[in-house]
């Protein structure tokens, strides 16, 4: 007996080697572990013997029947590994055609200027303040120092609507709203960014409408050499931190004194160059200490406080840092243009 | 304001080159914007002498001439000049010679005769036409008979100079002149300035027996001088003037008016020469013109006059107009042998006002409008009826004949030397300052670190303390200024709400595909109105004077500016474009614009052509209604707005009647969003453009609560479907309104998931299926309580609309 079930081990085990999917596999099983199957014969003859051989035959069946199992189990993973295997290559897509695109815009150049002015500041402290772009002369002109017939004004030409009403020349009316409100009360420390119109043709490096950003410091004991830290700090994260700055003195009627401020050429690092004009120099903008006429007329005391302003052009510093030639470009909106702006 | 460096340096001694001393003017405040060299690339041109010159054998417009070129060297030298003649001295370049444009001279044939170089006109040496004097503006220039040949040409002409151009801001027109830029070299270089010679000889004649003076209004008119030169011989100009003229930009005319304009550059005193004996009287009356009186001006214009302008007549008549244009009548000519110089001090508001009306604007109406020195008004007179003696032969008569106050006196200003230093965050110290103004010929007196400064009458942009601490800032230098931090307490910046909303706002249309555009505010009157979607009456604003009819009137939406950039991009074949702005609109409801207009914050886009397209893949969605509004579903999400948003149907100018929703938040109109009318595409040849606009104030200040955190579903939820048979015309939005209201607490979720309306529904009926999602966050719902909701939202629709199941 013990013989005939060795043989049929060796021959399902064959079978099992022989199967080449699931379904054979499983006809194997059948006919050899199934309720009719050999084994199960072998086993129903086991009346048949004493009582010694029966559990050494018992137990040698039961062997065999486990290593048929273990086989066909062994075989049943392969299988459907092989299965596996080839469902998948049939499933094989061309990784290198193009994927389904992702709309996605994105902001115009001069926003990102902006923004990133505005990010600057907001982590040096300074808020943001706004105001109307439809101003009255009185803050536009008479507020910052430049009373009726000033000849300054001319540096200005100005879009009016009425006599006392006109497009805002300047962000600067901000600050003298922004003053006000403080009531004679320290310390202000705001950037005021938007949109200035002045009566000027438009070609390549003028637009009636254009963008300023301008800060505005007041306090106790706010001096010339703290603008210049500011204006630094500014310099050397807009521009690269090995950026050097120099101060030009100026005129402008609400700051006293008046300075412009240079950077060292970020092309060619002050050899000279095509963009810096071959001084090495680049003129980004102008700044001062505010005239005390300017903070009287606020209602701050000019003896108790002063106070620094700057203000610079977004269109400029977009032509500087990205090589824009022509400012009108900025106001087409020429989507092949805008696009180019997507990781600015 | 153009200055000589040649002529700078007979006032001042400067011993470093003119880009040297440009820089130092532009770092201690007047921005140098151009160093020019007169000297265009020329080298090898020497003086000549013609020592004849005969017809051309075969060229009826050339002449051949014979030119001694120095050392005894004679060339043959053909010219087609027509003023060439024999005698003359002329500049030769010579073979080898270059000229501007590196333009190289060899040796030619001209017509069969050899000519060994070229006689030179100014032009060809680099000058500028419209300064080259007129008589030799189509021919040859002719040299002083002194000039000697083989000599350098260049610097007889003064073309070895360079030109220094200042970009002056109005505060400084005391360097409208050589001499004001002196002084601030002076300062800069620690020099002296050293002055002209005013002295003059005057004759045995008296000039109060020539002519008398009045002053109608002081306040107009502060000072009012004449001087008589009698016996002057009109002719050129020696050509050092006229080289110092052509230098600062202005034409030599002839020798009394080169003096006028050569005074007028170095004092910046503007001077009139008036021919004495074509006055008309012996009397100088200076008034207000009467309205509408006319005068015929030097450049035989006839004027008609208004009466904020001065005059300065002769009793009877206008012969100038103050300070900016002497009369045709009274003109200085090529026989005019006696001349009445003026020189006054004239209100820069009169000036201003009729150089303004009459559009004339001259170096000298422009100098008077920015200011010029009141003292230096007799010297500039006595400086040029010097020159007129000297260079024109002139008998100076005695005296000036003036009305008015001469000279005025110099005030004084006080400055703190503690208060400069804590401006400037600097330690100068009071002998440094008191050297500083030294250098700039200031004088002072100084107690305690007080000084009390005289403030000169050439500097009347000093007033108060902040002027003289800029002077010594400027002057110490702003390079040694250090760099410190402020000192005031940190305090967190940060964005207010409304700011971080707009710029989450920019960034959720990026996001959806949008493009950022950034268009003028300034349009057409037509376009102003376009696309209003409020009742209430809006008046256009325009501007005054505008540049064009196109930018004249501000916006009141962004959409017509918007349809620009479409057109645009059209245009230049970009079909598919999705744009967006955020900008300002001005809604001006007063008849009369008194107060200003109210300005809102207004979002808008405009999108056309395909948006979504995947083309290997068969996908290609072309824009439409529902693409926009799911963005703008998206933006009120974002908002947390959108259960306060509505979108009802509605007609407005310029959009389809059919495809066009007004966006209301809580019931009041912020918005719009739809396809452009079909008109206005095709007007404006674009293709099919869905376009919306929100009042982004509007929505930023709509109060939305705080985002609080929602637990997550902890219980299941019983999802319920709906398919509707409704009446074709029944907007989808009123079914979820009712099923919303009737569903009540539990039902926490409706959603459409399909709509049929063809031909296997009956006539006029169109199918619509809804998703309904029951639940509540704190139990397991039973069936009955679903059952019981669900029913009353079946009945509700049926009682509303009729709907029924579709079977
Ligand atoms: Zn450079």
């Amino acid at each position: 007996m013990k013989d005939r079930l060795e043989a049929l081990k060796v021959e399902a085990i064959e079978k099992i080697n022989e199967s080449h999917d699931l379904k054979d596999l499983q006809a194997v099983k059948v006919a050899y572990l199934g309720k009719k199957g050999p084994i199960t014969e072998v086993l129903k003859g086991m009346g048949k013997l004493s009582a010694e051989e029966r559990p050494v035959i018992g137990a040698y069946a039961n062997e065999v029947r486990d290593s048929i199992q273990l086989e066909l189990e062994k075989k049943q993973t392969e299988l459907e590994n092989a299965a596996i295997t080839e469902k998948l290559a049939k499933e094989t897509i061309d990784v290198s055609l193009p994927g389904r695109p992702v709309k996605q815009g994105n902001a115009h150049p001069l926003t990102a200027v902006v923004t990133e002015i505005e990010d600057l500041f907001l982590s040096m402290g300074f808020t943001i303040a706004e105001g109307p772009e439809v101003e009255t002369d009185y803050y536009n002109f008479e507020a910052l120092n430049l009373p009726k017939g000033h000849p300054a004004r001319d540096m200005q030409d100005s879009f009016f609507i009425t006599e006392d009403i006109l497009l805002r020349t300047q962000t600067s009316p901000v600050q003298a709203r922004t003053m006000e409100k403080h009531e004679g009360q320290g310390p202000v420390k705001i950037i005021s960014p938007g949109k200035v119109y002045r009566r000027d043709n438009d070609d390549a490096t003028h637009s009636h409408q254009f963008m300023q950003i301008e800060g505005l410091v007041v306090d106790q004991n706010v001096r010339l050499s703290d603008l210049k830290g500011v204006l630094e700090t500014f310099a050397k994260k807009m521009f690269g931190e090995d950026r050097k700055i120099r101060l030009r003195p100026s005129f402008f009627p609400f700051t006293e004194p008046s300075v412009e401020m240079d950077i060292s050429c970020f092309k060619c690092s002050g050899k000279g160059c095509s963009i810096c004009k071959q001084t090495g120099w680049i003129e980004i903008l102008g700044a001062g200490m505010v005239h005390p006429n300017v903070l009287e007329m606020a209602g701050f005391d000019s003896k108790k406080y002063t106070g620094f302003a700057f203000g610079m052009g977004p269109e400029r510093i977009a032509m500087l840092k990205y090589g824009i030639d022509d400012i009108r470009h900025f106001y087409a909106n020429d989507i092949r243009f805008l696009k180019q702006f997507k990781n600015a | 304001m153009l200055i000589s460096y040649n002529w700078l340096k007979e006032y001042v001694n400067v011993e470093i080159s003119p880009s040297e001393l440009a820089d130092k003017i532009t770092k201690s405040g007047i921005e140098v914007e151009m160093v020019e060299s007169l000297n265009k690339g020329i080298s090898g041109v020497v003086v000549g002498y013609v020592k004849e010159c005969i017809q051309h054998p075969n060229a009826d417009k050339l002449r051949v001439c014979k030119v001694d070129i120095g050392q005894g060297e004679v060339s043959q030298i053909v010219c087609g000049a027509p003023n060439v003649a024999e005698g003359q001295k002329v500049a030769v370049a010579v073979p080898g010679a270059v000229l501007p444009g590196n333009f190289k001279i060899k040796k030619a044939k001209l017509r069969g005769e050899e000519s060994l170089g070229m006689i030179c006109s100014l032009q060809e040496l680099g000058v500028d036409t419209k300064l080259v004097p007129k008589e030799y503006s189509s021919g040859i220039f002719v040299m002083p008979s002194d000039a000697e040949p083989g000599s350098d040409a260049l610097e007889y002409l003064n073309l070895n100079d360079h030109v220094l151009e200042l970009g002056l801001t109005p505060n400084r027109a005391d360097c409208l002149n050589v001499l004001g830029v002196a002084y601030e070299v002076a300062a800069i270089l620690e020099q002296d300035a050293k002055l002209p010679d005013t002295s003059i000889t005057a004759s045995e004649e008296k000039a109060e027996d020539f002519i008398s003076v009045s002053i109608e209004s002081l306040e107009d008119n502060p000072y009012y001088g004449a001087m008589i030169i009698r016996d002057v011989k009109i002719g050129p100009s020696p050509l050092w003037m006229q080289n110092r003229l052509m230098a600062s930009g202005i034409r030599p005319i002839n020798n009394i008016v080169d003096i006028t304009n050569y005074v007028l550059l170095e004092y910046g005193q503007p001077l009139h020469a008036f021919d004495y004996n074509r006055l008309g009287s012996k009397e100088i009356v200076v008034r207000r013109a009467a309205e509408g009186e006319q005068i015929q001006t030097l450049d035989d214009q006839n004027r008609s006059l208004k009466d904020t302008h001065l005059v300065i007549t002769n009793g009877k008549e206008p012969i100038a107009v103050a300070g900016v244009m002497g009369g045709a009548t009274s003109e200085v000519q090529n026989d005019t042998t006696n001349v009445l110089l003026e020189a006054a001090y004239f209100a820069s508001s009169r000036v201003r006002a009729a150089s303004k009306d009459l559009g004339l604007r001259s170096e000298a109406s422009s100098r008077y409008e920015k200011g010029i020195d009141r003292n230096r008004v007799y010297a500039a007179a006595k400086r040029a009826a010097g020159l007129m003696a000297e260079l024109a032969g002139g008998k100076v008569a005695d005296g000036i004949v003036e009305a008015g106050k001469r000279e005025v006196n110099m005030y004084s200003v006080k400055m703190d030397v503690s208060r400069m230093n804590n401006l400037l965050g600097t330690t100068i110290t009071s002998e440094q300052t008191a050297a500083i103004f030294d250098r700039l010929g200031f004088s002072y007196k100084e107690s305690n670190g007080i000084f009390e400064v005289v403030v000169p009458t050439r500097r009347p942009d000093i007033t108060i303390e902040a002027d003289l601490i800029e002077e010594v800032g400027r002057i110490y230098g702003y390079d040694r200024i250090p760099t410190t931090y402020l000192l005031s307490e940190a305090r967190p910046g940060g964005l207010t709400a409304s700011q971080a909303k707009r710029r989450e706002i920019r960034k959720y249309l990026e996001g959806a595909g949008l493009y950022q555009a950034v268009t003028y505010a300034l349009t057409t009157p037509e376009k102003s109105t376009h696309f209003s979607y409020t009742e209430d009456a809006v008046y256009p604003i325009s501007v005054a004077h505008p540049m064009s009819e196109e930018r004249s009137t501000l916006r009141m939406s962004l959409l017509p500016q918007l349809l620009e950039v479409l057109q645009y991009n059209q245009n230049r074949s970009m079909e598919d474009l999705a744009v967006y702005e955020m900008g300002s609109v001005f809604i001006n409801r007063q008849e009369v614009l008194n107060d200003l207009p109210e300005e809102y914050v207004f979002v808008s886009g405009a999108v056309t052509g395909v948006f979504n397209e995947h083309l290997w893949q068969g996908e290609r969605k072309t824009v439409d209604f529902y693409v926009l509004k799911g963005i703008l579903e998206g933006l009120m999400s974002e908002l947390n707005l959108s259960e306060r948003i509505t979108y009802e149907s509605g007609e407005i100018e310029n959009m389809h009647p059919g495809r066009t929703a007004v966006v209301k938040l809580d019931g009041i109109p912020v918005g719009l969003v739809g396809q452009l009318h079909p008109a206005l595409q095709k007007e404006m040849d674009l293709k099919d453009t869905y376009v919306f606009e929100l009042n982004a104030t509007s929505l930023i200040e709509a109060e939305t609560d705080q985002m609080v955190y929602q637990t997550l579903p902890r219980y299941p939820s019983i999802t319920r479907d709906i398919a509707l048979v409704v009446d074709q015309d029944l907007p989808a939005g009123d079914l979820f309104t009712v099923i919303q209201a009737a569903g009540g607490e539990l039902l926490k979720e409706v959603n459409l998931f399909d709509l049929y309306q063809g031909e296997k529904m009956e006539e006029g009926k169109k199918s619509l299926a809804f998703s309904l999602k029951y639940f509540d966050p704190e139990r397991t719902l039973t069936d009955e309580e679903v059952v019981t909701a669900h029913n009353r939202v079946l009945k509700s629709l049926e009682e509303h609309f009729g709907a029924q199941l579709r079977k």
